[in-house]
């Protein structure tokens, strides 16, 4: 590891160490010889496996070990005065980045952000002031390159002090465009990003990506209701017929509101706040489950009050996954939401089974 | 497509008396609520405010103040239940598979 042992002499890491130490990957394509030992060039189209691994990551796969190890890389065939790049270690912040520095010859400085993209690591504060100015010394930053300016994406702010970063190690900060795809518009408009550069866009499809990891996680809960479902028959009336398996229908229904419907039509549901937009597609589709479907020994008023509260808290649970919730609105939502959704569960609970 | 905007009741303050206009949080803001006035930078758009931080991290004389934070329920839930700060539920050692971010 290169970047885990401060302590070592200008000869031994200009004698190879890093390619002793960062191991060949399929997406390098060689090695530089640079004042800091030799670094890694890497590729800037992405292999097949690089976008299995990007699929996999977004449904939850190993997500939280795609990695790639911290430290300095290249692209293209940089020179002292080539502009210096800084990203996470999330491989798919990386990949994203290396991919559209195409015909760039620059420097790639990975950060250790415990493989989380830079958004979340910048609100961690992984992707930090500290751990910059500690990475820029070990890989001798100030020896392969002859300016002092770095630049960072832009979502990276949050756990970067600009001016700390200059006192402390002497780079400057130039804060980038919020996507990677617009680092050749910025390096041609003389790195001034345009407003729309600067503005994160939440559209159709960058919603869509995030569904996996709604969807996911929540069918989990699905085994849990299932087994309170027969509990609840079996003390009511000592039998659980098969067909009452139909009654997870309802349910599945709620969660994919919360964590499909809802990420799609986010801008069109009325109302700012999460839970009551949650409310509204749950009371949509326990409308159709009331008229669409007929339980015996069921009160399809009771789904009125059962479901909606399920959206509700997976739609809720959205904030911390889109780009423009604040804290103090999350904070309000629930302290008011969850006693609600509370209660309703349990007239919901106490109007279907009694 | 309509800009999308949440609850008003955010924290971000600027303490004009102490800009200098160096335009660091305009660079840094993904939502544009800054703007140049003159010599200082003015709110424009606090409504689109997300809490981030980004503006006060990077503003070199404390002229900006917000209660920054993870604006994300899973994490204020497990802040609730352990009695801790709001933190985001990727946890750094791995162990923890939440959807959040």
């Amino acid at each position: 590891m290169l970047n885990d042992q401060g302590l070592r002499t200008i000869e031994q890491i200009s004698c190879c160490a890093a390619s002793k130490d960062m191991e060949q990957q399929e997406w390098m394509t060689g090695f530089i010889t640079t004042p800091s030992g030799k670094v890694p060039v890497v590729s800037t189209d992405l292999s097949r496996k690089d976008i299995t691994g990007r699929w996999k990551a977004r449904w939850g796969i190993g997500r939280m070990k795609y990695t790639v190890e911290p430290g300095l890389y290249t692209v293209g065939s940089p020179d002292s005065s080539s502009p210096v790049f800084v990203s996470a270690n999330y491989k798919m912040s990386f990949d994203y980045l290396r991919k559209d520095l195409r015909n760039i010859n620059g420097w790639i400085l990975v950060l250790d952000t415990k493989g989380i993209n830079v958004w979340c690591a910048a609100g961690k504060g992984t992707f930090g002031t500290d751990e910059l100015v500690k990475r820029i010394s070990q890989v001798h930053l100030d020896r392969v390159v002859k300016h002092r300016e770095l630049i960072l994406p832009q979502l990276g702010a949050p756990g970067v002090a600009a001016h700390a970063v200059k006192r402390k190690s002497g780079f400057s900060i130039s804060y980038g465009p919020v996507l990677s795809r617009d680092i050749h518009a910025y390096l041609a408009g003389d790195r001034k990003a345009t407003p729309a550069m600067r503005s994160v866009p939440f559209k159709l499809k960058d919603r869509a990506v995030l569904i996996p990891m709604e969807l996911i996680p929540s069918l989990k809960l699905l085994p849990y209701i299932f087994f309170l479902l027969i509990a609840l028959q079996l003390i009511n009336y000592g039998l659980f017929p098969v067909k009452d398996l139909l009654l997870l229908v309802p349910f599945t229904g709620a969660i994919i509101m919360g964590t499909v419907l809802f990420q799609l039509l986010l801008p069109w549901i009325p109302f700012r706040s999460f839970v009551v937009k949650g409310w509204i597609l749950g009371l949509l589709w326990s409308l159709v489950v009331s008229t669409g479907m007929t339980f015996e020994n069921w009160q399809s008023a009771g789904w009125y009050f059962l479901l909606p509260p399920i959206t509700a808290f997976l739609a809720e649970n959205f904030t911390g996954s889109t780009t423009f919730t604040h804290l103090s609105g999350v904070k309000i939502e629930l302290k008011y939401g969850l006693p609600v959704m509370l209660i309703s569960v349990i007239i919901g609970i106490v109007l279907q089974f009694l | 497509m309509k800009t999308l905007s949440y609850l008003k009741n955010n924290t971000l303050l600027l303490h004009e008396e102490k800009c200098i206009g160096c335009g660091r949080c305009m660079e840094v803001c993904p939502h544009g609520v800054f703007a140049m006035n003159g010599k200082k930078v003015r709110i424009i758009n606090k409504r689109y405010c997300m809490e981030c931080g980004a503006c006060q991290k990077n503003c070199p004389v404390e002229a900006i103040s917000v209660d920054a934070g993870v604006g994300c329920a899973t994490a204020v839930i497990t802040g609730i239940l352990t009695g801790s700060e709001p933190t985001c539920g990727c946890s750094s050692d791995g162990s923890n598979s939440s959807g959040c971010c």
